[in-house]
């Protein structure tokens, strides 16, 4: 009875073995290398002759605008306004797609940076670079460099400090995910540890129920929120950029539409598009004053 | 059953879970995505990045569990009495207990967390408070205090009636009987439900974090965002799982001893 038993475990235990050495053999999965042409027919793309770009669900000003339509909450990333609206269309023109061929989807920013086959082209949605973020998505170049501001409720202790030292003994909110919450640890670094909030809406609340004494966020958004959300707010300033913080288009790991969607940006810097679109959209970004 | 055949039970039993899990391993280990999946959910580097904070935000979950299931235990219990007492004169308190059960189990919890945590301080009313700590801890007190009057109440429905009735027929009164006789039984016998209901509050603290507060859900999710990457995730969940197998262990062992106890009770 030992002998067969002993002869199994063996080969089990050559099986576990084999098991353990063959992991490395999974290889890159995904496309490789540059495409040498980004021609429309050419594009690595999720559907063949459309552009499929996702966002966020509610689409907040001034990134979208238009009339809130079904399924798409605030505004609509259909319409064509609205700076990342205005911004995806332009890349698409550049790329060979009518307004027609670019179709919308809903990501939710968790699943963005999803390991596997992603169900979008490409995702716009004030997703800031950095550095470690590039490790498991491809980031295309800026189409915004951005700054931080602080908004704050007009009358609050808050709403009269001058500089940047004055706001450590305050309470302050971020939105999940963004570089705001950094931000806050890195260079305000204050006393009392700083809230975090799944959705911009949570953290509109929580500063009109005074639970927080300010909310960080990007110098657009800030607009808004003091324009549309929350009466009686201001923003205190923006804050100066000590690594210039700027957004980019997140693509599946390794696709070649990367280098396409480089390439139509540039056209788009150069010809003066980008600059047309970001005055006619974040005009008012120059105006709030810097906090030091 | 002789020796062999118990020997050869065993030796058939590890060969078999050997050859299960190897072949589970090959099999994950060969799918096409294992190794973008194994970077994103199983970065050792990572892991060891995000450890410190999450485990830092991790206390704050314990402080919110202790000081919930403190309360918890005692209005469980209070509320399951209260639904036991007899008389149609009590039969307004029941009702209200039965209604707040019914709520309480019916609403999904994160709704009560959102709704008092930021609805009540809207309010603006004078004495408040804002705290976010202490509305997440209000509204699972406010949750599970419904389901673990539940178990109270199947553990003093498995008490014998006779035991109710000897106690009456002594002469103590209802709630007497029930503190003399009948709870001390009772408790003793959902001990195991009450600590299931206790690990499960100790998951739902992360629902708290909706609110803002940096407990270690929000922590790993932070992270997460940040570097994108889950591994963080694999970091809060090891430390939960860390806290409820000591939990376990125990519970069973409680059970255990007072098991031996009311056996060895019959020898004399």
């Amino acid at each position: 009875m030992r002998r067969p038993l002993a002869l199994l475990l063996l080969v089990v235990l050559c099986v576990l073995a084999a098991g353990c050495g063959g992991s490395e053999d999974g290889g890159s999965a995904g496309g490789t290398t540059a495409a040498a042409s980004c021609e429309k027919a050419d594009l690595n793309l999720v559907s063949d002759g459309q552009l499929t770009v996702g966002t966020d669900n509610p689409a907040y000003p001034p990134w979208f605008g238009g009339d809130e339509k079904a399924p798409w909450k605030i505004s609509d990333p259909r319409s064509g306004k609205g700076f990342e609206s205005a911004v995806a269309y332009a890349v698409a023109e550049k790329l060979g797609f009518m307004k027609g061929e670019v179709k919308w989807i809903r990501v939710p920013f968790n699943t963005s940076f999803a390991p596997g086959p992603k169900k979008f082209d490409f995702d716009i949605n004030q997703i800031s670079f950095k550095p470690v973020r590039a490790k498991a998505v491809d980031f295309s170049d800026s189409y915004y460099d951005v700054n931080q501001a602080l908004v704050v409720v007009n009358g609050t202790p808050v709403a009269n400090a001058k500089s940047i030292a004055a706001l450590k003994p305050y309470k302050f909110g971020a939105q999940l995910g963004t570089t705001s919450y950094d931000f806050i640890n890195d260079n305000i670094k204050p006393s009392k540890q700083p809230a975090v909030f799944d959705s911009n809406d949570a953290a509109v609340q929580a500063l009109k129920n005074k639970q927080i004494d300010g909310l960080v966020v990007d110098l657009p958004t800030a607009f808004f929120v003091t324009a549309a959300q929350v009466e009686n707010s201001k923003i205190l300033g923006q804050f100066p950029s000590l690594t210039q913080e700027h957004f980019g288009m997140v693509f599946t790991k390794g696709n070649s539409l990367v280098s396409c969607v480089n390439n139509a940006l540039a056209e788009l810097k150069a010809d003066g598009t980008l600059q047309d679109i970001q005055d006619q959209w974040l005009s008012k970004a120059a105006g709030a004053p810097v906090l030091k | 059953m002789s020796g062999g055949e118990g020997r050869r039970g065993v030796a058939i039993a590890l060969a078999s879970t050997v050859v299960f899990f190897t072949v589970l391993a090959i099999a994950i280990t060969h799918a096409p995505g294992w190794p973008e999946v194994r970077r994103t959910f199983f970065d050792w580097g990572q892991f060891k990045d995000s450890m410190p904070e999450i485990a830092d935000a991790f206390l704050l979950n314990v402080k919110m569990f202790c000081i919930a299931e403190g309360f918890i235990l005692v209005f469980a219990l209070v509320l399951a009495v209260i639904r036991s007492l007899p008389g149609p004169v009590f039969f307004p308190m029941r009702v209200l207990g039965i209604a707040y059960a019914d709520f309480f189990r019916g609403v999904p919890t994160i709704l009560v967390i959102a709704l008092l945590g930021f609805g009540a301080p809207a309010l603006q009313l004078e004495g408040v408070p804002l705290s976010t700590t202490f509305w997440g801890i209000v509204s699972l007190v406010l949750v599970y205090t419904a389901y673990v009057s539940e178990v109270y109440r199947a553990g003093i429905e498995s008490v014998h009636p006779s035991q109710d009735a000897a106690a009456r027929s002594l002469g103590l009164t209802h709630l007497q009987s029930l503190r003399k006789v009948v709870l001390p039984q009772a408790v003793r016998r959902v001990i195991p439900p009450l600590l299931n209901d206790f690990i499960g509050l100790q998951k739902d603290t992360a629902l708290v974090g909706f609110l803002g507060a940096i407990e270690a859900f929000k922590a790993s999710q932070i992270d997460a965002a940040a570097t994108f990457n889950y591994t963080p995730f694999l970091c809060a969940a090891v430390l939960f799982v860390a806290l409820t197998i000591p939990l376990a262990r125990f519970t069973d062992w409680l059970v255990a001893r007072d098991r031996r106890r009311r056996q060895a009770a019959g020898v004399r």
